[in-house]
């Protein structure tokens, strides 16, 4: 499932640090509750990974050795990353979670990739290594409400990774 | 019949395990077994606790030290060996002869299986491995089909585990130099096979191009399913026109065949994949489990919706049913 072209056109015109710093809280949050996240990558923690959602206008640059997140316009982030991933945002996500198999998606050009190979596979192999749950993981910003919160974002995950080669963990 | 599955990770070995897993096998975190990529495999403590993990499910854990050692270097796949013995592995997957003959003298307690990597594939050669160093279990290669192997089952003196789902190369395991050609690495000595730090793709127009060292491995068109960058599934251009010279971009699967693999002497069946993350290795366990206690009329239907996680989205029963001279 693609992300709605509704909610994606006004992100075009959004202040890009508004929208960054959004993004900054929800990546502190993940590696709050995976501090090791990044272990595996080795040498490559110095690379610049860009996460490229083909349904948005938008670049989500990750640099491990901060460890940050950089947000910026898809058409002014030449040079800004060693390796890149392109592909819907759900089956992005869906990759943060390991719940979808890189290979087969990669097999059936639902995601393409540039750059440093070696440094991709290594930040692959990361993101499948740890046990990212997002609906779990960033309800917990919500406090008392995360419990709502988790399961409405269950459900949208559910929907919008329906039909695609995953399993559900 | 045994499950034999793979795991990357400790994600991926816990995903094995609670999928149904009778094996999970899997590498230490550096030159020692025959998939050593960026992130992946195990470090000493990761593979203690994934052990403990196994055993509390009665699952068995194998080590692959399945690479070749370097003269001068040896002491990287003894102490990989002590730590894996220490570690209570229940079996080492092993291809050179020398860490063999290491592991038996020093360790004889220790089960030994012999990799598919070591390309044993007569009587002559498996027994040899046996009676000198007392394996215990072979991984066939994948050059012999199912009347091969059930010529060979009566005649030799250990278990035999045989590939039945996953990655398919060139059937020449351990003797492989395509990816040395190309890049000076080879899964033999390195633990990779087309490394990654010489893999780039590009796009050019419609087509998404591979590239492998200075070699164009392949140009896929809009829409159709790609495969991995290695020598052995490039499409060149062969008399004027682009084919696969070796073999197409293809998966083996060949789980249909398992009664027929079975009485043949087969007792293990082996998925390939430890670089594939850990919803592939779920994926494909808890069905082939299934497929397992499945009548022949319902495997197809079970497997068909694998075909999907495999390269190329093809699947092939590979020389198990060699058709060709």
């Amino acid at each position: 499932m693609e992300f709605p072209r509704a909610l994606a056109i006004p992100l075009a015109y959004m202040p890009l640090a508004a929208i960054e710093r959004a993004a900054g809280l929800l990546f502190q949050r993940v590696l709050k509750e995976h501090p090791d996240l990044f272990e595996r990558l080795g040498e490559y923690k110095s690379k610049r990974f860009a996460f490229l959602p083909s349904d948005l206008p938008l670049a989500f640059i990750v640099e491990p050795a901060g460890p940050s997140i950089r947000v910026t316009r898809k058409q002014a982030m030449q040079d800004l990353a060693d390796a890149s991933v392109e592909g819907p945002l759900f089956l992005l996500l869906a990759l943060l979670e390991g719940r979808c198999d890189a290979d087969a998606l990669f097999f059936s050009r639902d995601l393409s990739v540039t750059g440093d190979m070696e440094a991709m596979l290594a930040m692959r192999n990361a993101l499948d290594g740890a046990d990212i749950d997002l609906p779990r993981d960033l309800s917990r910003l919500a406090g008392p409400l995360a419990p709502l919160f988790g399961e409405m974002g269950r459900d949208i995950r559910r929907r919008a990774l329906n039909g695609e080669t995953s399993r559900w963990n | 019949m045994e499950l034999i599955c793979p795991a990357g990770t400790p994600a991926a070995f816990r995903e094995a395990v609670d999928a149904g897993a009778d094996a999970v096998y899997c590498g230490f975190r550096d030159e020692t077994n025959a998939r050593s990529f960026p992130g992946l495999n195990f470090s000493r403590q990761e593979l203690r606790e994934a052990i403990a993990y196994a055993r509390r499910h009665g699952t068995q854990t194998f080590v692959a030290l399945n690479t070749f050692m370097r003269a001068g270097d040896e002491e990287i796949w003894y102490r990989a060996a002590a730590d894996a013995v220490a570690l209570e592995a229940d079996a080492l997957i092993l291809a050179d002869f020398g860490l063999m003959a290491h592991v038996a003298e020093r360790y004889p307690e220790q089960r030994l299986h012999v990799s598919v990597q070591a390309s044993a594939s007569n009587v002559d050669a498996i027994n040899f491995l046996v009676d000198a160093f007392h394996a215990k279990r072979i991984v066939l290669p994948r050059t012999l089909t199912i009347a091969d192997i059930a010529r060979i089952a009566p005649q030799i003196r250990c278990e035999i585990e045989a590939f039945v789902f996953g990655g398919l190369c060139v059937m020449a395991e351990g003797r492989c130099s395509l990816s040395s050609y190309a890049t000076g690495k080879s899964p033999n000595m390195n633990g990779v096979c087309s490394p990654a730090s010489h893999v780039r793709y590009r796009q050019e127009g419609t087509e998404l191009v591979s590239e492998l060292g200075d070699y164009t491995i392949n140009r896929f068109p809009a829409g159709e399913a790609a495969g991995y960058p290695t020598l052995c599934k490039g499409r060149f251009d062969i008399a004027d026109s682009p084919a696969y010279a070796f073999e197409d971009p293809v998966s083996l699967d060949v789980m249909g065949e398992i009664d027929a693999l079975s009485a043949a002497g087969v007792s293990a069946l082996k998925i390939e994949g430890r670089q594939r993350g850990k919803a592939y290795v779920a994926e494909v366990v808890s069905t082939l489990k299934k497929v397992l206690s499945a009548g022949p009329e319902q495997r197809t239907a079970l497997l068909m919706h694998l075909r999907g996680l495999s390269e190329g989205q093809k699947t092939t029963s590979g020389a198990y049913e060699k058709r060709w001279r």
